[in-house]
């Protein structure tokens, strides 16, 4: 046990650190108290120590601290919070503080925001098909539980109504377990926050609901910790509650952006286009998060939103998630012009997990052959429109024309679905039948011979 | 015993610390978190902490245990999976739950199981360091040899066969005048190259049961090779497959940086799975090392030495190991991460200056080598690399090209259109091709090679004639030409193209790749014969033994021969019937004229 003596020494405020002298044994990411003139208190947390002075990261804005009287506090105690059964149904602010207008939470357990990681060994395979009631995910990049992936998207495209929509219908064959949301606004307008609120009243999905939410004006130094407390709130639902929880990161680019603002702050080298060296290490302590753990019963499964900027799909932040995640989903500016929904563009999107969710006994048979196959004459689709842009549609073989076809029903059948449409994967499976039967039969050689056999539609 | 005086996430500045050595392991704070010493500075100690610093502070102590990062070697490593420091995860995860605590320290092999050893030199026989003096019957199929360690020659004083635990005394042998108690478990510093006699050049392919790798681009038992590819594009997936099907008899698979469920997928598939070659269960002959993403960062670095390190060892007994390093990336970058926090002045992208340095010492620690104990054994290393956007010009993935020898290009367009393995056929290369020839001459058929070199022209053709189509359109090239764009199609789809998830098709030996391309390879020489006497591209292109061939690779290997032999009979006789139609036509039009 620590005394809490008040430090008045603080040497510096600049962005959003403080540097307070002569304090000699700050812990680590310990977390401090800063007391203010006019009484009002923020917390931080110790970014380095050494027995000079600690340099500490403010949660919130720094308005207010001067350097005579603000007065520093050392806990001795890491971030934790609190979590409890009673938060669903509860909105918190991006550091956890109820703002809703419910009753106080009598909290269960305190835990620290930061988690531990889980160790490789006792993680259980994820492998429960999640049928989302979407074609391209369905079909195409089977979503599983434990999983943990990204929408890509770009700014003007519908990936709230997308990630609304997924969350409306997701279920997995054995419905008997308890699920929970658990959504996480990070640096999100106050719409958008407001349309999924509302979205999950109007659904009734808002009881079984818990949201964080830093809206774009709230400190951007708060974006560190929001995902951290939908996380720990998420492991105590699905690891001691036996939940099935699925949570919604939105929009994690700002995230990104709210760490480098902090490491430049700090004044370290800085890496790609000013983000730090650590993103890879700092994201990845947040995707995974996501997963099933061997002896327990739920499961944290996670769908986060990556605004790429300028549509670019080597930024740094969308680059560095690509290769943390089990997958991708991209959103496609060509598609949404067109007017198709949902704008899933299957080539890029890739699911990892697919094809421990899909096959006999738990999809179909021949789930894996169709989506290669269907995968395989889109992308020759394509090559066949960009060739017909260049020599015009007479020019095109025969077989390339019926690619070309092909294409356009694809776009128009599968892909495209209405944002209360829930189709069944029977129901997508038979739509993807459909279109190859637009192809001739000796072109499936993706799918194995029994399969097209059976599914094939002549004539 | 020193002093903490700076904490800075996973760095750790301590004084008092005068008498430790460079790269000396320390344990740090009350949780006696592991750490190594990278700088010394007077009488304080830049220390990097294997576990999350956070907690630790100042005035904390700090003590060195006056030994460098090693890895513990002896029977029962087989089959096991560690962490970056060598912790056995599933002992971790017994003792303190799902969950990675810190300052949990658990022995790297147990102390408790009794191996039989066979000793294989007698008493009185002189020994020195790294000769062997007997084995223990690990596996079924591999015997761990037991050999002598490092800085001890002499005379066998006593030696026994028997049941023992590995840290029991297997026998004495006199140095230097003292008796040195010689154990079947031993330890060697990670950071440094094991000892053997010399290297010697390599013309064996590791046959991976890959047709793209296998056929096209092979690499050496003892080589190097290095798999760049943006996120997606299957460089996991690739690796999986090489550690899967490879004839090496030990594999070592380095997660480095990597997802967790990636490895629970390794975890749950291998011991199911057989190894192609012995019939046993491929875990029997893997070590695992997996340091996922969110695990502490300087372990991440430390997981890739503890990897080659064990490969070395059971290289010195004479084995043919292959390590895969998935991903060298998140290793330079944890070099990164840790120059940034030393304030070194950084070099390229912020990664620093030693980089290239670090990357050609690593890879060199591969090859074929005459191991102290006379045995021959090698080192087959492949690393994946995760260029930034796939951009490879950044400086891991130029440092690690400059010193490999087979560069397998991953491409996200094939990735895009589920083609797998998505090497593109155009930019990768193996520098083995030219030493392997007289291997494959020998053990696959005389004109393997041969035929393998006319499938790479005619790819190269067909890309050449694609940016032609682009251009002017299909129907505006000669028929000549337009089965060039045939074949070429045949040869991605039906050869290079090869899933990693059906049953068969995942693993081709080499006599059925042999067969496949042959059939492939003899179509196209038919139908360029038929097209020049007369016959349509068109019906060159709707025949219908194509689809047949392109069914061969979901053909069991016990039928492959028959129905090759078939499929080779339906080609000639299509073509001779189409090639017959022609003939009549057009003798048709000489007596109507």
């Amino acid at each position: 046990m620590k005394f809490e003596i008040d430090y008045k020494t603080i040497e510096s405020v600049a962005g959003p650190l403080i540097v307070v002298g002569r304090v000699g044994n700050a812990a680590y990411n310990e977390i401090v108290k800063i007391k203010m003139q006019d009484g009002e208190y923020r917390l931080g947390q110790v970014l380095d120590t050494s027995d000079q002075h600690a340099i500490v990261q403010v949660f919130g804005p720094t308005h207010g601290i001067d350097i005579r009287d603000t007065a520093v506090t050392f806990l001795g105690d890491t971030f934790k919070t609190g979590v409890s059964e009673e938060m669903l149904g509860r909105i918190f602010d991006g550091q956890g503080r109820s703002i809703d207008s419910g009753s106080s939470i009598t909290y269960s357990d305190k835990r620290d925001i930061n988690g531990e990681p889980i160790n490789p060994a006792a993680r259980g395979m994820p492998s429960d098909f999640i049928e989302t009631g979407i074609s391209t995910i369905d079909g195409l990049n089977t979503l599983v539980r434990g999983q943990k992936l990204p929408l890509f998207t770009g700014s003007g495209l519908p990936h709230n109504m997308l990630a609304a929509q997924i969350t409306r219908q997701a279920r997995v064959k054995d419905q008997s377990e308890g699920f929970a949301v658990v959504f996480a606004g990070i640096g999100i307008t106050y719409d958008d926050a407001d349309y999924f609120i509302k979205e999950f009243r109007k659904t009734g999905a808002l009881k079984r609901t818990i949201a964080f939410i830093n809206l774009a004006g709230d400190p951007s130094i708060e974006r560190i910790l929001t995902p951290r407390l939908a996380l720990t709130t998420a492991e105590y639902l699905a690891f001691e509650k036996n939940m099935h929880v699925l949570v919604i990161l939105n929009d994690m680019t700002n995230y990104a952006e709210a760490l480098r603002e902090l490491s430049s702050a700090r004044e370290e080298v800085p890496g790609r286009r000013g983000y730090p060296g650590y993103m890879y290490t700092d994201l990845a302590s947040i995707f995974e998060r996501a997963g099933i753990v061997k002896g327990k019963k739920g499961s944290i499964t996670q769908l986060s939103i990556e605004t790429m900027p300028s549509d670019d799909v080597t930024h740094p932040i969308i680059d560095l998630t690509g290769y943390i995640t089990e997958g991708q989903m991209f959103l496609d500016r060509n598609l949404n012009n067109k007017g198709i929904y949902p704008p899933i563009n299957p080539i890029g999107s890739l699911s990892r997990l697919m094809n421990f969710g899909i096959g006999k006994g738990k999809t179909r048979e021949d789930h894996r052959g169709v989506a290669d196959q269907l995968y395989g004459a889109y992308a020759r689709a394509q090559d066949a429109k960009n060739l017909s842009s260049i020599v015009g549609a007479e020019a095109l073989s025969e077989s390339d024309r019926r690619y070309l076809e092909f294409g356009e029903a694809f776009e128009n059948r599968f892909i495209r679905q209405g944002f209360d449409e829930s189709r069944t994967i029977e129901e997508t499976l038979t739509i993807g039948w459909e279109l190859l039967s637009m192809l001739p039969e000796s072109e499936l050689t993706r799918i194995k011979e029994e399969y097209v056999k059976k599914y094939y539609k002549k004539g | 015993m020193g002093i903490i005086q700076r904490v800075s996430g996973p760095l750790v500045i301590a004084k008092d610390m005068l008498g430790s050595r460079m790269y000396d392991v320390v344990k740090v704070g009350s949780g006696e978190l592991v750490g190594e010493i990278i700088q010394l500075k007077g009488s304080s100690a830049v220390i990097q902490v294997y576990e999350d610093t956070t907690g630790v502070k100042p005035g904390d102590e700090v003590y060195t245990t006056g030994a460098p990062l090693s890895v513990e070697l002896g029977p029962g490593i087989l089959g096991m999976i560690y962490d970056g420091i060598q912790r056995p995860l599933d002992d971790l995860f017994k003792k303190s739950g799902a969950f990675i605590g810190k300052g949990i320290s658990v022995a790297s092999l147990d102390r408790n199981k009794k191996w039989k050893f066979n000793a294989s030199v007698k008493k009185g026989v002189r020994v020195s360091e790294g000769e062997i003096l007997g084995y223990v019957q690990e596996t079924p199929t591999i015997k761990h040899y037991i050999m002598v360690p490092y800085g001890v020659n002499g005379k066998v004083k006593e030696i026994r066969s028997g049941n023992f635990s590995i840290d029991s005394t297997i026998a004495k042998v006199e140095h230097n005048g003292k008796t040195m108690e010689i154990k079947m478990l031993q330890k060697r510093p990670v950071r440094i190259q094991s000892k053997f006699k010399r290297k010697f050049g390599t013309n064996e392919p590791l046959v991976t049961g890959q047709r793209v790798v296998d056929t096209m681009f092979p690499i050496a038992k003892g080589g190097t090779a290095a798999v760049p590819g943006p996120f997606g594009s299957g460089k996991t997936v690739l690796q999986q497959s090489l550690a899967k099907w490879s004839n090496a008899d030990i594999v070592v698979y380095v997660g480095c940086g990597e997802r967790g469920n990636e490895m629970t997928d390794v975890l749950t598939e291998f011991p199911e799975l057989k190894d192609p070659n012995t019939g046993r269960p491929l875990m029997e002959r893997t070590v695992l090392i997996a340091n996922t993403s969110n695990m502490p960062v300087a372990a991440r670095e430390a997981s890739i030495y503890a990897g080659i390190t064990i490969a070395e060892y059971f290289r010195d007994m004479g084995y043919e190991v292959a390590v895969m390093a998935d991903s060298t990336s998140r290793w330079a970058e944890a070099m990164r991460e840790i120059s940034a926090r030393l304030e070194e002045m950084p070099g390229e992208e912020a990664y620093p200056a030693y980089l290239p340095k670090r990357l050609a010492e690593y890879y060199e620690r591969s090859g074929r080598v005459e191991a102290l104990s006379g045995k021959k054994g090698g080192i087959t290393l492949i690393g994946a690399v995760s260029p930034t956007g796939g951009d490879i010009s950044e400086p891991v993935s130029q440092g690690t090209l400059r010193v490999v020898k087979v560069f397998w290009a991953l491409d996200a367009s094939l990735a895009g259109s589920r083609h797998f393995p998505a090497i593109n056929w155009l930019n990768s290369y193996s520098l083995y091709m030219d030493s392997l020839k007289d291997w494959y001459s020998s053990n696959v058929s005389s004109d393997f090679v041969s035929r393998r070199n006319d499938a790479m022209k005619l790819l190269q053709r067909e890309a050449e004639l694609k940016d032609i189509v682009q251009l002017v359109g299909e129907d505006a090239l000669p028929d000549s030409e337009r089965i060039v764009l045939t074949i070429g199609r045949m040869l991605r789809e039906d050869y290079l193209r090869q899933s990693a998830f059906d049953e068969i098709d995942a693993y081709s030996t080499l006599k059925k790749q042999n067969l496949m391309l042959d059939a492939i390879m003899h179509f196209a020489k038919y139908a360029t014969e038929a097209v020049k006497k007369g016959v349509g591209a068109e019906s060159i292109a709707n025949m219908k033994v194509k689809s047949e061939i392109a069914r061969m690779k979901g053909i069991k290997e016990n039928e492959i021969e028959s129905s090759a032999k078939k499929i080779m009979e339906n080609i000639n006789k299509e073509m001779d019937t189409l090639i017959r139609a022609e003939q009549e036509v057009e003798k048709e039009e000489v007596r109507k004229k």
